[in-house]
């Protein structure tokens, strides 16, 4: 029997939400780390049952969580008692050690971005936002940390390299934190060429790798951001989420700052497809499973105010790639509605009526198991949602 | 033997009560104490201080004897009581955010 596990990162702790493939009945576990924000949680395709959690707080900084039996049990990873990974006969305590390459020449800092003031500032680690498990190496994984740079583990989480060619390729000093931190908050994974890889900043940018991570590029050629000194820079833009399809990789949907946008070339250059909607600022997008045309954004109140506009909640569709779209409102309140719904936050299943999932900063989450057409509430009240993700169960 | 307090996210991380106690060898200093704490529990090296600067995160605070010791020098000597096992040493989360 197919099914569906929903994991949600909230302000204060993650939360497992399971059904069947009807998605009628709900089942709730959680909070697990209780108290802790979890940026993000994601589970393997290559092993449903591994699911990599980060886990941060002000106080303690960051930790990377993984269970291996579908979030019934968890463990920090080449820590748990009594497994030996040192040469001492003591498990390390690395699988939260995020430490950035310096140069190979001059053994100092890699490179510096522009802080808010306009100096130089060196990159410090602050946490995890992203962590993307590999399609092809069970026990690979990626980690899109703030302050931006993208790491890898390639123990299940024990240890972590960065790929620090995505900072030194050169661009580096021109990145700048936006209001949420220099993060990088996106790493999708191209499921037909495994060296293939994309990231986005904010506030730098869309980067591209084809060689595994070794080497980058930006790939912002028909972004327009008039909040930069220089609108249609080479990095500098205020990218908040991208999306993909896995059935045609090439093709890229982005909601940035403001606009909508899409890519057809990998994202050699993009085009704005904002069309219709009643704002063009928000912070997810994603893409129907099987209608690769078929794309949903939440539009966002900007610039300040960071909530839904009217009062209403609505997610918005569009069956055309872009450009003409569809509000969809039934079963979302439609009156003295003010939440937000964060970058991560929104997710689908594959399910043969392809299910959309996204949670909100006041704690629902939201489920429709009819693409878009109608919504439930599986939970009203959770701690804000900062993440969704959905495995597909079979 | 020193006693050692911590606060309820690391004593979850680390699967402990409210204290541990620790065999710490040659002079006994918050570094040595932090040393020896994070040898036996390796799941919080990083949680209390910097892992690569050992600088302690700047929301814990190490307290002792009624006295505040996050601003001595981490290789200074710890009070005596501490190093006989008369008080705790105590990681403290600072109250912060509202």
């Amino acid at each position: 029997m197919s099914g569906v596990r929903v994991l949600v990162g909230t302000r204060k702790g993650a939360f497992i939400l399971t059904s069947d493939g009807k998605r009628e009945k709900w089942d709730v576990s959680g909070p697990h780390f209780a108290g802790w924000e979890i940026y993000h949680a994601k589970g393997s395709q290559l092993d449903p049952n591994r699911i990599y959690v980060s886990q941060t707080s002000g106080w303690f900084g960051q930790v990377i969580q993984r269970s291996d039996d579908g979030g019934k049990t968890w463990i920090q990873p080449g820590t748990p008692p009594g497994e030996q990974t040192a040469p001492g006969g003591m498990p390390k305590g690395d699988s939260n050690k995020f430490v950035y390459d310096v140069s190979a020449e001059t053994g100092k800092s890699l490179t510096t971005h522009q802080w808010y003031d306009g100096t130089q500032h060196p990159w410090e680690f602050k946490r995890v936002w992203h962590l993307e498990p590999s399609l092809t190496e069970p026990d690979t994984v990626y980690a899109g940390v703030e302050d931006a740079a993208l790491f890898r583990s390639k123990d299940g989480g024990k240890s972590w390299h960065e790929l620090s060619g995505l900072r030194g390729h050169g661009t580096g000093p021109k990145w700048q934190p936006g209001a949420g931190g220099m993060c990088l908050h996106t790493v999708i994974l191209d499921p037909r060429d495994p060296k293939r890889i994309y990231i986005a900043i904010s506030a730098a940018g869309a980067f591209r790798s084809d060689d595994g991570g070794e080497t980058w590029k930006p790939i912002n050629k028909g972004l327009h951001s008039l909040y930069i000194p220089d609108p249609t820079a080479e990095v500098g833009h205020c990218v908040h989420h991208v999306a993909m399809n896995p059935s045609r990789p090439g093709v890229l949907f982005m909601q940035k700052h403001w606009d909508v946008m899409r890519s057809d070339n990998a994202g050699d250059s993009w085009t704005e497809v904002s069309g219709n909607l009643p704002t063009d600022f928000g912070f997810v997008i994603d893409v129907h499973a099987h209608e690769p045309e078929t794309i949903y954004v939440v539009p966002i109140k900007s610039d300040s105010e960071h909530y839904v506009p009217d009062g209403k909640l609505r997610v918005y569709r569009s069956k055309s790639g872009g450009n003409e779209w569809e509000a969809l409102t039934k079963g979302l309140p439609q009156e003295n509605c003010f939440v937000n719904v964060l970058r991560d936050a929104m997710a689908v299943d594959s399910l043969d009526e392809c299910g959309i999932y996204f949670g909100t900063s006041g704690g629902q989450v939201y489920a429709s198991s009819d693409a878009g057409d109608s919504w439930n509430p599986i939970v009203r009240d959770l701690p804000g949602v900062l993440s969704v993700e959905v495995q597909t169960l079979s | 033997m020193i006693r050692v307090m911590l606060p309820s996210h690391l004593r979850n991380l680390a699967k402990v009560g409210y204290e541990v106690e620790l065999e710490v060898s040659g002079e006994v200093t918050q570094r040595s104490i932090l040393n020896a704490l994070e040898a036996r529990y390796p799941m919080l090296q990083g949680t209390i201080r910097d892992h690569v600067t050992q600088v302690r995160r700047p929301f814990l605070r190490f307290f002792a004897c009624g006295e505040d010791l996050s601003h001595e020098s981490p290789d200074a000597p710890v009070p005596d009581a501490v190093i006989s096992g008369a008080e705790p040493f105590l990681v403290v989360g600072a109250i912060a955010g509202g």
